[in-house]
């Protein structure tokens, strides 16, 4: 399970991430989850084999402040994020402009919940049961 | 004043075994910026592992790397069965650290391989790609794959290794080792291999740290962390010992990982010696809920999967973090104020494995 979570809010955010670095954590990760009427963003640190979270409920439309000047480390993951969830991250030290990821001509922010999917992946396999049983 | 030139180096290139593309901002030789671009090869697995079944995402997980494949289906079963409470049998976790060391010396000759190949040294390349063979049969005598292994379930493993199998994977070990013997010297004491890795890529304690590089770049630079160290799986009964490195550089990152060749093969024998007998697997039932930061040593470094279960079959997020991509920034660091006939040997250094970075 997941210890050690810190809820933050936006404010917080800046905060918070400088001074995981003053206390020598090292950034690990990013994770986004799509909630559907929020994102919710998750920021790993490691120091000596344990884990410290942060965890930010972005309303959806709102902009989410880089922390790539804090931990440049940062930076690849919040273009992923960017491209692949739709959200805009502001003061990127380096913007890929949607670009990273994802191709011109690719599906827009294709990890949300919203996008079904492409080709057969759009099949619904959602069921219910306990394993053990044949898969479908 | 000299003017600046970019010049793409990939994403196909002969020394990169998959694409990726590094835009290398030149004045005359000197890199003044590198900036990676990939995309090439991302598949979208975090999305398909979220239509599927729990139970055929272990196939997809561990179809994310086709060189550390046991290990990306390992940490996926860890962490399912870290939400699902559910306790492995001793002996499979003995077995998975015999897979995953095994595994982790074929990876390593792999790119040493590699890395002989990008520095021109072909001879030594094939030599040491013959030596990962004797490794590749041992999967293929244990478990019918040579990198698809397919052994790892939520709740054990699917196969045993029978007294047979391990005096035959003890014999094989004897022979690689006896192999590298005669072959390792043309690389860690030739004068020309040393001028192409010495002082070149340097990469300091405290920038490494500060930019978030796993596996064998950080204890090549002196960063002392190696995830086997926090026990996981049956680290913690054996006799584990961090490798690492000071000086930072290619030459060091090379001498990490052949100095882990040895450890990984002490640790299967180790792990050999004292896997208790036993069952092998366990039942699963129920769905799992809740969320988990599961995370291996890979060869390549922290392999970090993040696990959501909402309680039905299929997992409501599926997050991969690679070495690869965390040694990404790292390898910006490394390049800026190289020249240019450095940058294959510094790109090949840090193991790239592009695959599973994109996913």
């Amino acid at each position: 399970m997941l210890d050690n979570v810190t809820e933050i809010s936006m404010d917080q955010l800046a905060v918070e991430v400088w001074k995981a670095k003053q206390d020598k954590y090292r950034f690990v990760t990013m994770t986004c989850c799509d909630l559907m009427d929020a994102h919710d963003i998750l920021y790993h640190f490691d120091k000596q084999y344990v884990l410290k979270h942060l965890r930010l409920r972005l309303p959806k439309g709102t902009a989410l402040p880089s922390i790539s000047t804090i931990f440049f480390a940062a930076v690849l993951v919040e273009n992923e994020i960017k491209d692949l969830f739709g959200i805009e991250v502001t003061g990127l030290t380096i913007d890929y402009k949607g670009r990273f990821m994802l191709s011109d001509g690719a599906p827009v922010a294709p990890m949300n919940k919203a996008h079904l999917g492409i080709g057969l992946e759009i099949r619904d396999t959602t069921r219910t049961g306990t394993a053990g049983e044949a898969a479908p | 004043m000299i003017r600046r030139n970019t010049i793409p180096f990939g994403p196909q290139h002969p020394v990169l075994p998959e694409p990726i593309q590094l835009r290398l901002v030149m004045e005359d030789e000197k890199i003044i910026e590198a900036l990676p671009a990939v995309g090439y090869v991302h598949r979208g697995l975090e999305k398909i592992a979220e239509k599927k079944d729990y139970v055929q995402d272990v196939y997809l997980a561990e179809r994310i790397c086709g060189i550390c494949s046991f290990m990306h289906s390992q940490n996926y079963c860890q962490g399912i069965e870290s939400l699902m409470n559910v306790t492995v049998p001793d002996r499979a976790r003995y077995l998975r650290v015999v897979w995953a060391e095994v595994h982790r010396m074929h990876s390593h000759l792999l790119i040493l391989g590699l890395l002989a190949d990008a520095f021109g040294f072909e001879n030594l390349f094939m030599r040491l790609w013959q030596i990962r063979e004797l490794v590749l049969d041992i999967m293929e005598k244990t478990t019918g794959g040579r990198v698809i292994l397919g052994v790892c379930a939520i709740g054990g493993v699917k196969r045993d290794i029978s007294p047979d199998q391990a005096t035959y994977i003890l014999k094989q070990l004897d022979e690689i080792e006896h192999q590298l013997a005669s072959v390792l010297p043309a690389l860690v004491d030739d004068y020309s291999v040393k001028q192409r890795l010495i002082g070149v890529g340097v990469l300091s304690k405290d920038t490494a740290y500060e930019l978030g590089a796993v596996g064998p770049v950080a204890r090549a630079s002196g960063v002392a962390m190696d995830l086997r160290e926090s026990g996981y799986a049956a680290y913690g009964e054996l006799n584990f010992k961090m490798v690492t490195d000071q000086a930072g550089d290619c030459y060091a990152r090379t001498m990490v990982r052949i100095k882990e060749l040895s450890t990984s093969a002490d640790l299967v024998r180790h792990a050999l010696a004292k896997s208790p007998a036993g069952p092998i697997s366990t039942p699963v039932k129920g769905t799992p809920s809740g969320e988990v930061l599961a995370r291996i040593e890979q060869p390549r470094g922290e392999l970090n999967f993040y696990i959501k279960g909402n309680g039905t079959r299929n997992l409501e997020r599926f997050r991969v973090r690679t070495p690869t991509f965390a040694n990404l920034p790292p390898l910006l660091h490394m390049l800026t104020g190289c020249q240019l006939a450095d940058v294959p040997v510094i790109a090949i250094c840090i193991d790239p494995c592009i695959s599973c970075t994109e996913r």
